[in-house]
């Protein structure tokens, strides 16, 4: 069974962390994977860097571009990944725009992602149609789970077609925004999160965009499956570094057990 | 072979919407009105009227003398200089605000990198009094001074744009940016034949008018509603789709696209993206693009601002793949010597975007009766201090 599937089962709330490959420094990604790990997180968010990341705010705007500054690139990525799974057993996704997957070759990357132990693809710009009829066979093929997302203005309708379609989790996003964009949820994000909590999908829901504490952690999972963190980790790791890792995961989890 | 759109978006392998979830909704609800709501009677009489009275069309079709004495060929010119803020720009945000008011929209957002785009939708939410964000690359406010007064004054605000290259291209991502933090009360206006279906399409059929009237305006002057080449420059394409549209399917009708070439195609200081570029995704579309072997995306040059883009629309894509279009690049120089050369011999200062299809006589010839009409994009009272530096006049 794919590790993102296994993970889904166990019987808590997860916490998933997104970075920029290639940043803070060129050769971190190995390292920031392996304490993300050892400090307890259950899923982890590669970020592929890219030049013009639509979807995202400010902070992930510049740990991409500082990434390829540094000379990330999706072959490098690859090669820093090998043997990453004789260490590491969470789930591990690539996150990424789809025009440097789409220039390394569809079928070429998901043979490197199934080679490297990699278990899904979140990829924001592959619109669920064009996944489907052109796609989807070779995902199946290496054993890659799509992740797609839903937001606050998604249709009852395409809900449903886009749980009918998912497997491992759904992305949900928090709000109206790019990443990093708000912070806090008031009364109008809880009621979507309810909303889609009586829903009873299928699919489990991991919630992201606007996460970056112990409270809006909180907050999410009461009504999700898990939440993903990526813009605040980054602000921690542009302060702190890998070495801070632990501290700032901790942060998150401190008072979740008691 | 089709060249116009597809029923699924497309043009041959170009086009389609590679949006985020989050502009879905948007883009979704654009596609299924658009159509609808531009062939509404009411639509197209308030359409026209506004062509008519506001911009000042039709826009004539001036046989060029003197410039086609000197190529010794027929030499027709598209006066889309003459509209209301000086391009074709305006039949574009004039038709799309009143798809955004029946969309029951009142938050406008537009990108704009010269300022003309910017400009237009400044002057039409004026027009609509609608709320109106301009976002524009920080260096090309430095460069385009005198179009961020004219979007000031007309009440629109202008937010810097500081990311990447901080020019069009970075402009145009904070305008999605924008768009999918505001989903509900806003239409974002998309200056060209870019960006996801069905903005191609949309922006083609308002740019339409160009061909049409050259179809009515032609027969008058030379008894035939066919010329034998339509000739445009191309950034991201929009005046040469309104200038190709009627004649897409005609291939009587030869195309010539004008790509800038900077200072040399292979210069690594260009924006000729039909040889620069391959197939891939930028803005939403799959088109032409340049980039890296990673899937970066290049930053082009040009001396002209309106054609500094690292893309062409699906559109052109496809005329260039499926060699409906002859595709020529023209330098910087070449551009310039060829603008300036129009001021001298027809009395008309062209915009410098335009001025790169007035320099394909170098390139190519023609034959005495051959009849040429070049899309006189834009005029070039934003060039002026572009044409005194060069020329140090």
């Amino acid at each position: 069974m794919n590790r993102i599937n296994q993970k889904i089962q166990e019987n808590k709330k997860l916490l998933s962390i997104y970075f920029s490959a290639g940043y803070p420094n060129l050769e971190d990604t190995k390292s920031i994977i392996k304490n993300l790990e050892a400090s307890g997180v259950d899923m982890i968010e590669i970020g592929l860097p890219f030049s013009d990341p639509l979807a995202d705010g400010e902070t992930i705007q510049q740990s991409s571009t500082q990434a390829l500054k540094n000379g990330m690139s999706t072959a490098l990525l690859f090669e820093q990944l090998k043997g990453i799974r004789s260490t590491v057993t969470i789930p591990l996704i690539i996150m990424g725009y789809f025009n440097p997957i789409l220039q390394y070759g569809v079928a070429d990357f998901c043979k490197k992602c199934h080679a490297l132990g990699i278990d899904g693809l979140i990829i924001p710009d592959l619109p669920l149609a064009v996944y489907q009829e052109q796609y989807q066979k070779i995902f199946e093929h290496y054993g890659l789970i799509n992740i797609f997302l839903i937001t606050p203005q998604t249709t009852v309708e395409r809900i449903h077609h886009i749980d009918k379609q998912s497997k491992g989790f759904i992305y949900m996003v928090s709000s109206a925004s790019v990443t990093g964009g708000k912070s806090g949820f008031g009364n109008v994000q809880i009621d979507y999160f309810k909303r889609i909590e009586k829903m009873r999908l299928k699919t489990p829901q991991i919630i992201g965009f606007g996460i970056a504490d112990y409270l809006t952690f909180k907050l999410a999972t009461n009504h999700a499956k898990g939440a993903i963190i990526g813009s605040a980790f980054i602000k921690a790791l542009t302060s702190n570094g890998v070495t801070g890792i632990e501290d700032f995961i901790n942060q998150i989890k401190n008072e979740q057990n008691t | 072979m089709q060249y116009n759109i597809n029923e699924n978006g497309y043009y041959g392998d170009f086009g389609g919407a590679y949006i985020p979830e989050m502009l879905y909704p948007n883009i979704e609800e654009l596609r299924q009105n658009y159509l609808k709501i531009m062939t509404e009677p009411d639509f197209i009489t308030e359409f026209n009227a506004l062509l008519k009275d506001y911009v000042g069309r039709p826009s004539p079709l001036y046989f060029a003398k003197r410039l086609s004495t000197r190529y010794n060929t027929k030499i027709y010119l598209k006066r889309e200089d003459l509209n209301h803020t000086g391009a074709h720009k305006i039949n574009n945000t004039i038709g799309q605000i009143l798809v955004a008011k029946r969309l029951g929209k009142n938050r406008i957002i537009a990108e704009t990198g010269a300022g003309q785009h910017g400009v237009a939708t400044a002057t039409v939410c004026a027009l609509m009094n609608m709320e109106c964000i301009v976002y524009m690359g920080e260096v090309d406010i430095v460069r385009q001074a005198q179009n961020v007064a004219r979007m000031k004054i007309l009440g629109a605000k202008i937010v810097p744009v500081l990311s990447g290259s901080k020019t069009l291209k970075d402009a145009t991502n904070e305008a999605i940016r924008d768009w999918i933090n505001h989903p509900v009360d806003t239409h974002y206006i998309i200056g060209s034949v870019v960006g996801p279906h069905p903005y191609p399409d949309m922006v083609a059929r308002f740019q339409a008018v160009i061909s049409k009237e050259i179809q009515w305006q032609l027969q008058e002057k030379e008894g035939r509603s066919n010329p034998d080449y339509v000739i445009a420059c191309v950034g991201g394409g929009s005046n040469a789709a309104g200038a190709y549209y009627h004649y897409l399917e005609n291939t009587d009708v030869k195309l010539i696209a004008v790509e800038a070439a900077g200072k040399g195609v292979y210069s690594g200081e260009s924006a000729a993206t039909s040889i620069l570029g391959n197939e891939g995704i930028i803005h939403g579309s799959k088109t032409l693009l340049m980039q890296t072997q990673d899937g970066q995306i290049v930053e082009p040059y040009s001396i002209s601002a309106g054609l500094d883009y690292p893309g062409v629309g699906p559109m052109h894509a496809n005329l260039f793949k499926s060699g409906r279009a002859e595709f020529i690049a023209i330098t910087d120089d070449q551009a310039m010597t060829a603008g300036l050369e129009l001021c001298q011999l027809e009395g008309i200062i062209p915009a410098i975007e335009t001025s790169h299809s007035l320099a394909i006589f170098n390139q190519k010839k023609f034959k005495p009766n051959d009849v040429l009409v070049i899309n006189l994009s834009g005029r070039g009272d934003k060039d002026l201090n572009t044409f005194i530096n060069h020329f140090k006049l």
